[in-house]
């Protein structure tokens, strides 16, 4: 059933896209070598454990997160520093201990406080948001033989909605690439 | 058991300074140098004693404090079991072995001590304040805390650093376990003595006044400053040609995320420091900032919070900064300049209350002990490899990569 929502995700057509099996980490490695030379961007690999270099074999950039952090971060530490200028200043002035109203070193602690956890809620909600989590299903786990990526087994997945994604172009190049087996995934209905 | 592979696998020019090379002439460099600055220092000592009191502290304080965060970098380094530093550790090992350069630096403070420390000045015992603490603050004890410090530092330095070097010769591994076993009660030591000697040689110029918070001041910014010279000394060697196929751009990324890190945390420390005073609000308290708030004296202040914190906090925050040898010396550099400032407005307010008055005693001071430590820098330097070839976790040290 189609909800509003639908209308936010990428228009994927009948496949979610193509799913890529490899036999070892130096296989993997050297397919992402070519996939990534061949252009291509919505994609990922998927293996047991870390391979090391593989973030590099793909042609991955860096993540958007530290700049989202940082804006979080100082974000809110302004926004307590105003809160605190607000209220200790022109709210409610009072006089403790013989201080300005404006004492600002007395706002330190509390900014500090909240710089450091609104750039903690912009790490975790960030990468959240740009893992697209959390997701309750994900078409390549209707893939019986995926189940193997987390004990013995590598695979490439190459998403539909990727620009240079053809079902025929895109499996012979995973095929050639080293692949032992190559399936297209269906979108479910 | 030995480990030969890496040794064998990279050539000396690699890992040590070829005969003939530039870089063997810093010792004699640092050395006249310094004996210059110390000439001037002498000649013009006579006439004002006590500004050439003050100046050499300034400069003692400067130079020891980077011998001392480099003791404390190389027992960090044992006691964490670090991986990735192994390639620098014999430089800082170097830098922590000038130590005893130090201890007899030291004397002409204890000579020039009437100068300096007003509690040893007869009429002190007129103050409520400084007769109570008499019993810490008098010569003999004094005399006996610096010994302690130096000797306790210079001790754990040269064993370090002679089994270090006994290490290149042998490959023993049972000395990397007995430098680890030892390194966690020589912390305790060596930062109990930290303490005491910031208290004693800084805090005591003004004796009515106190922090609890001082000792960790003093090591933060000692600590902060070690990492930019050291990440400037890697640079350095890099550009000409030193250590090129051993030290590399992860190598430079996590100095400078050290740097950052202890920038920050020097100004956790800076900052509550003045906080709590700020809002205690009592006299002999209040005294330390009024003084550094006074005349020429509120610039200084606010230099070393933009330049010791603000600046390199943002400056040093991305990773392309701390991954490229241009920028990352960049910040070193002002860094080692924002230190020196850190120290000269901790001691010569107590001289110059009325403002910064900078002497030609200050840059005399200042380039004598500088020179010394450079030039023992240099000299242990030339007579081993810049690296710890025998080290057993080196081939882990040269192939890290961060994340």
């Amino acid at each position: 059933m189609r909800t509003p929502f639908d209308a936010l995700l990428p228009d994927t057509g009948p496949y979610f896209g193509a799913v890529a099996e490899f036999a070892s980490p130096a296989d993997v490695y050297r397919a992402c070598t070519r996939v990534r030379d061949a252009g291509y961007t919505r994609w990922d690999a998927h293996t047991p454990f870390p391979v090391h270099g593989l973030d590099a074999a793909m042609g991955m950039r860096r993540t958007l997160l530290p700049w989202i952090i940082l804006v979080a971060a100082l974000g809110s530490a302004a926004g307590g520093f105003l809160l605190q200028t607000w209220v200790h200043a022109y709210a409610y002035p009072l006089t403790i201990s013989g201080k300005p109203y404006f004492a600002w070193p007395a706002y330190i602690p509390i900014t500090f406080e909240l710089g450091v956890l609104g750039g903690a809620f912009g790490a975790v909600l960030g990468m959240l948001g740009l893992n697209r989590l959390p997701m309750h299903h994900h078409p390549l786990f209707d893939v019986e033989r995926f189940a193997r990526a987390s004990d013995d087994t590598f695979f490439i997945s190459i998403e539909s909605w990727d620009p240079k994604f053809d079902p025929v172009a895109t499996v012979a190049l995973l095929r050639g690439a080293g692949a032992r087996s190559v399936a297209l995934v269906e979108n479910r209905p | 058991m030995s480990h030969p592979a890496v040794a064998d696998a990279l050539r000396s020019e690699q890992y040590s300074i070829p005969a003939g090379h530039a870089a063997r002439r810093t010792a004699a460099i640092g050395f006249a140098v310094g004996g210059l600055g110390l000439i001037a220092w002498l000649a013009l000592a006579a006439a004002q004693p006590k500004q050439a009191a003050f100046s050499w502290l300034v400069a003692f304080l400067y130079f020891s404090s980077l011998a001392l965060g480099a003791l404390f970098f190389v027992l960090i380094h044992f006691s964490m079991q670090g991986g990735w530093g192994i390639v620098v550790r014999r430089l800082a090992e170097n830098a922590m072995a000038t130590m005893p350069l130090f201890a007899l630096l030291f004397v002409p403070v204890l000579v020039l001590r009437h100068e300096l420390y007003p509690w040893l000045a007869e009429s002190a015992s007129s103050s409520h304040l400084l007769h109570g603490k008499a019993p810490y603050l008098n010569l003999s004890f004094f005399a006996i805390r610096a010994a302690v410090a130096l000797g306790c530092w210079s001790a754990i330095a040269v064993l370090y650093f002679r089994a270090s070097r006994r290490q290149d010769r042998t490959g023993d591994t049972a000395l990397s376990v007995a430098m680890r076993r030892f390194s966690g009660p020589a912390i305790v030591l060596v930062a109990l003595t930290q303490t005491f000697a910031a208290i004693d040689w800084i805090m005591s110029l003004e004796p009515e006044w106190y922090s609890t918070m001082f000792g960790v001041y003093w090591f933060s910014g000692a600590l902060v400053t070690f990492f930019a010279l050291l990440a400037l000394i890697v640079v350095g060697l890099r550009r000409v040609g030193l250590l090129v196929d051993v030290v590399g751009v992860e190598h430079f990324h996590d100095l400078g995320k050290l740097m950052f890190a202890f920038t920050v945390f020097w100004a956790y420390i800076g900052f509550s420091q003045f906080f709590l005073i700020w809002y205690g609000n009592i006299p002999e308290e209040t005294i330390f900032f009024r003084e550094r708030l006074a005349g020429s004296w509120h610039a200084a202040s606010f230099l070393l919070a933009a330049g010791h914190f603000v600046v390199p906090f943002f400056f040093l925050m991305p990773r392309t900064i701390k991954r490229r040898p241009g920028p990352l010396a960049a910040g070193a550099a002002w860094l080692l300049l924002m230190h020196l400032v850190d120290v000269y407005w901790l001691v010569m307010p107590v001289l110059h209350p009325e403002g910064i008055r900078i002497g030609l005693l200050d840059v005399a001071a200042w380039v004598a002990v500088g020179g010394l430590f450079v030039g023992t820098f240099g000299r242990l330097a030339a007579g081993a490899p810049l690296i710890p070839i025998r080290d057993p976790r080196l081939p882990e040290s040269m192939r890290f990569e961060n994340f």
